[in-house]
């Protein structure tokens, strides 16, 4: 019954149950009905972590060195012990940020850094491979073990099998198609697999219910239970041996302990599975007591089947690895083997799907993508639907994955046992442990020690376990473990520095964690974390005070991007239909009408760099919508860091810039101001001084000649009468210049009454020369006039006008020539209006004067001033005047030969039009 | 009962109490060539200890359930 063609058809009908179950809950997870929404489920996909190693190897474990194949499973109920630190932190964090892998996780912690998920990636493909090796190995063993049936015995290791003959080359290939069949149907922004979890789950059933099987053959099977069994081992020494922990093994086994406890989350499978799976946290709660119940159950049989197996072969003959199914066999237990083999193709299968998966969204995510987007000549960030190139990836990724893991099985495989294969991973896997671990509880992680810590450590493994197990296999000279290399002693790898008290796993786990956590620590101590590296560790640390779930923290946006730009984005990584929905769905949600929206906002492009980051990463997605986006993205919390650094400094060197401008500006006008009244100052004690003066004349003269009458009541009739003309005169002349002072004062301070009015200047010049004639006539002063016969009107007021003309004319009188003197008066129309010219012959105005004479208190002729009647006023009335009624004045002088004084008066419309006529 | 902190300050015990039944050297004191039951003393120590742990574990997650729904 068990030939070739019955195992393989066996296999493959149980493959393609696995198919079935796991495409027709996919097909019910697409019409919005979760059928692996519960704990259980969830539980049963954790139990991923069990795989061939556990299935086959426990057993030879036990065989071997007795209890301690218990810590590896030990391990992960200390680790789901403190669950509500770690694990639940894990999944808010992941939730919350969209991660999609180890890599991924680590990248966001650290600022999204590209190199830091390329390393992660590589260190996990590395690791892993001996892992997969592992399960190649123990499907094809098992494979040419049952196919040897009746005869019971390990089958010899052939000297060459050729590559395409070989059994495991074929599991190979079965296995990828398989994890290509379930993991990358289509991409999925959230990265569920919820076809893939239900078959992972079914899975563990299945291998949990045949070792069970075998188990309770063994024991009550080929024994009467437990205590006829142990009876039967105490009998034989070597086993009783098994029974006990030789204190010299109490190192290993914490390690293998602490191996474990990291391995439960770190190893990117379980990752895959307890933390981007997760569809409910709640869960969790019930998944932390079942889990570790799982692997009781699991367990409880594994010594019972490796005495059993001891007690019923010759030593050598069988291969203790093989007892679970050997056992069957040599019973004749035909179904049971069956069964049992099936049992352990679940345990590998599922470990290679989940891994392959998880390998390869890594591989596509955080390694492939991001470089070919950086490739600019690609021009990746402007080509249309992506979906194709990103499932080709993930399928070519997974392809590559267990043809790795085929050629690790074909170099290193055949040498060591499961368990020790699968350890090396174990340990790959825990240098994850310092910068997750770090990074969820210690703010202070920064990006290069995280990446200092993760390459020291992979270093270290690299060259304390993964070479030397390359050297077991002959692929690198067995020298190279013996006497380390080119025979250095103190570099032998299994030995580093002459540390030899340790077996080699712990010996390998304390150097690199020496180096891994040092780096971690040290590098972050010694350097600084940039923003984005604060706000992440602030959002990873602090993720319970964060609100919710939902969101990875709000965003501040900067810049723009707009609603067509962001789904074209979309469809191109997830498809039309998804990326339609998701949109849909995120419109409804808030009320938008998203084709009548032109500029996303904030939150939209947030939505959308989520999504994207499910689908491709959270470093590629920041890529791909800063590609989009015009300006920069920032985190608020980004934004409140960066703003309470600057905004101190700026505020304060702002407030001081301000207050000195605002200083100079008051040092400014206070010196204007200042400026201002000194002239005002000075104006008005010039103005007073000369105004004393000025006014002191006449009353000095008038007190002298007064006090003469009044000291000689004697004096002459004639005298007395000369000396009261005077006094009367200077009266006379004190009285105008008061008047005249009022006046200007008036003037200036534009409070003179003006009685406006249209007149003809004729009259008014001929009444000013008839009231002047007796002075012509006193001073035998010829007058010429020079009018003509029709004279513009013009609008002025009639006594100032008088008094502009009378000024003119007395001024005229005095500075004439002494003895034949000449004033010519003209008055004519000319274009600008009125022109009115008085000119004598006298000695003329000095140039640099010709400006002067026309401010108060200015004479030409320093000299004439003691000359009656002048107040050294008139000028500067004569020219408010004719300035008040829009003229101008000036005078016009050759020095030595007299001056001529002239204004014009512009003439109004009325006058224009009357003179026109 | 629901004093805040409660469900990870007894995360922690459990898990010292886990860690120290777990290793050496109180696990030295049940390595012996003693049989209770005709079972290796070993083996029912091991067996029942993670047994108590689980239990002890799924009483605290039951706590810390009905601790977050009640806060909800």
């Amino acid at each position: 019954m068990l030939s070739g063609w019955a195992i393989l058809l066996t296999s493959l009908a149980y493959l393609c149950l696995l198919f079935a179950i796991a495409y027709t809950v996919d097909k019910r997870a697409d019409a919005g009905q979760s059928l692996i929404a519960n704990p259980y489920i969830y539980t049963l996909s954790i139990a991923v972590y069990c795989t061939s190693w556990t299935f086959y190897g426990s057993v030879g474990r036990a065989a071997s060195s007795g209890i301690d194949f218990l810590p590896i499973y030990l391990g992960p109920t200390l680790t789901f012990v403190v669950w509500w630190f770690v694990l639940r932190k894990i999944i808010r964090i992941s939730k919350a940020h969209r991660i999609t892998s180890i890599a991924d996780f680590i990248s966001s912690r650290y600022g999204k850094s590209t190199g830091l998920s390329i390393l992660v990636t590589v260190i996990a493909v590395v690791g892993i491979m001996p892992y997969i090796s592992l399960q190649l190995k123990a499907v094809s063993t098992s494979f040419n073990v049952l196919l040897q049936y009746p005869v019971v015995a390990t089958p010899p290791v052939p000297a060459h099998v050729p590559v395409l003959a070989d059994t495991a080359l074929l599991v190979a290939l079965v296995l990828a198609a398989f994890a290509i069949l379930f993991g990358t149907r289509h991409i999925d922004a959230s990265e569920h697999h919820e076809g893939m979890v239900a078959a992972i789950a079914f899975e563990s059933v299945v291998k949990l219910a045949a070792f069970l099987a075998v188990g309770i053959f063994v024991t009550f099977g080929l024994y009467n239970g437990f205590g006829d069994l142990f009876a039967a081992a105490q009998a034989e020494p070597k086993i009783v041996r098994l029974l006990t922990l030789d204190s010299g093994a109490y190192g290993q086994w914490m390690t293998l302990m602490l191996l474990s406890m990291a391995a439960i989350i770190f190893l990117p499978r379980q990752f895959q599975v307890t933390v981007v799976e997760n569809v409910d946290e709640a869960h969790l709660q019930k998944a932390v007591w079942l889990f570790p119940l799982y692997l009781l159950a699991i367990n409880i049989f594994v010594l019972p089947i490796a005495i059993g197996g001891l007690l019923a072969f010759p030593e050598g003959l069988v291969d203790a690895d093989t007892f679970v199914l050997t056992l069957p066999m040599a019973e004749q237990q035909e179904l049971l083997a069956l069964f049992v083999f099936i049992g352990g193709l679940s345990a590998a299968t599922g470990m290679v799907i989940v891994a392959a998966i998880a390998l390869s969204t890594m591989i596509s995510n955080d390694l492939v993508m991001p470089g070919l987007l950086r490739l600019s000549w690609l021009r990746l960030t402007e080509r249309g639907d992506l979906t194709g190139l990103l499932l080709f990836i993930r399928r070519g990724s997974i392809l590559l994955i267990l043809l790795l893991g085929y050629g690790y099985f074909r170099l290193a495989g055949e040498s060591d046992a499961l368990v020790t294969i699968g350890l090396v991973s174990f340990a790959a896997a825990a240098q994850f442990a310092p910068a997750i671990i770090g990074g969820i509880f210690w703010k202070g992680g920064t990006r290069n020690g995280a990446l200092a810590g993760l390459g020291m450590g992979f270093a270290v493994w690299t060259y304390t376990l993964l070479l030397p197990s390359f050297a077991r296999s002959g692929w690198l000279p067995i020298s190279f473990i013996d006497l380390g290399p080119l025979g250095i002693e103190l570099l032998k790898p299994q030995a580093l520095f002459g540390l030899q008290e340790m077996d080699s796993l712990s010996h390998a786990m304390f150097w690199s964690m020496l180096a891994n956590i040092g780096g971690f620590i040290g590098f972050s101590l010694s350097g600084r974390q940039s923003a984005i590296e604060r706000i992440q560790g602030a959002l990873f640390v602090d993720v319970f005070k964060h609100s919710g779930t939902q969101g990875g923290g709000s965003r501040f946006w900067r810049g723009s991007a707009t609603v067509s730009d962001l789904r074209a984005l979309l469809v191109r990584f997830v498809g039309r239909d998804r990326a339609e929905r998701a949109l849909g769905g995120y419109a409804r949600g808030r009320g938008l009408n998203l084709a009548k929206l032109h500029e996303a906002d904030a939150d939209l492009v947030n939505f959308v760099e989520r999504l994207l980051a499910g689908a491709i990463g959270a470093a590629s997605a920041r890529v791909m919508v800063a590609s989009v986006a015009k300006g920069e993205m920032l985190r608020i919390e980004e934004v409140m860091e960066i703003l309470e650094e600057t905004s101190q400094v700026i505020e304060y060197s702002h407030g001081l810039e301000q207050k000195s401008r605002e200083l100079e500006a008051t040092t400014a006008q206070l010196r204007a101001a200042n400026e201002r009244l000194k002239e005002l100052d000075r104006l008005k004690d010039d103005f007073l001084s000369t105004v004393s003066h000025e006014l002191r004349t006449p009353l000095t003269s008038i007190r002298s000649f007064s006090e003469i009458l009044f000291d000689n009541p004697a004096l002459e009739t004639a005298e007395r009468r000369r000396f009261l003309t005077i006094i009367v005169k200077e009266s006379e002349r004190l009285t105008r210049l008061i008047n005249q002072i009022l006046d200007l004062a008036k003037m200036e301070a534009r409070r003179m009454e003006w009685q406006m009015e249209e007149l003809d200047p004729t009259g008014v010049l001929k009444e000013a020369l008839a009231a002047t004639s007796s002075l012509f006539a006193e001073r035998a002063i010829k007058l010429e006039l020079k009018l003509d016969d029709r004279l513009p009107k013009v609008h002025v007021d009639r006594d100032r006008l008088m008094q502009v003309i009378l000024n003119l004319l007395s001024n005229a009188v005095k500075f004439c020539h002494e003895t034949q003197g000449l004033v010519v008066v003209s008055a004519a129309a000319r274009d600008e209006g009125l022109y009115v010219s008085v000119a004598d012959n006298g000695l003329g105005v000095a140039a640099e004067k010709r400006k002067m004479i026309f401010e108060k208190f200015q004479q030409a002729n320093e000299a004439l001033t003691d000359r009656p009647g002048g107040t050294g006023l008139g000028l500067a009335i004569s020219r408010q005047i004719v300035e008040f009624f829009g003229g101008r004045i000036w005078v016009e002088s050759v020095p030595g030969h007299g001056a001529k004084f002239s204004f014009i008066i512009p003439l109004n419309r009325a006058a224009v039009r009357q003179v026109a006529e | 009962m629901n004093r805040p902190g409660l469900v990870g300050e007894r995360a922690i015990a459990l898990f010292i109490v886990a860690f120290l039944a777990f290793n050496p050297p109180l696990l030295s004191i049940f390595s012996a060539e003693v049989f209770l039951f005709g079972l290796p003393l070993l083996y029912v120590y091991l067996f029942c200890a993670w047994a108590g742990i689980i239990a002890l574990v799924g009483l605290q997650a039951a706590a810390a359930a009905r601790s977050t729904r009640g806060n909800r």
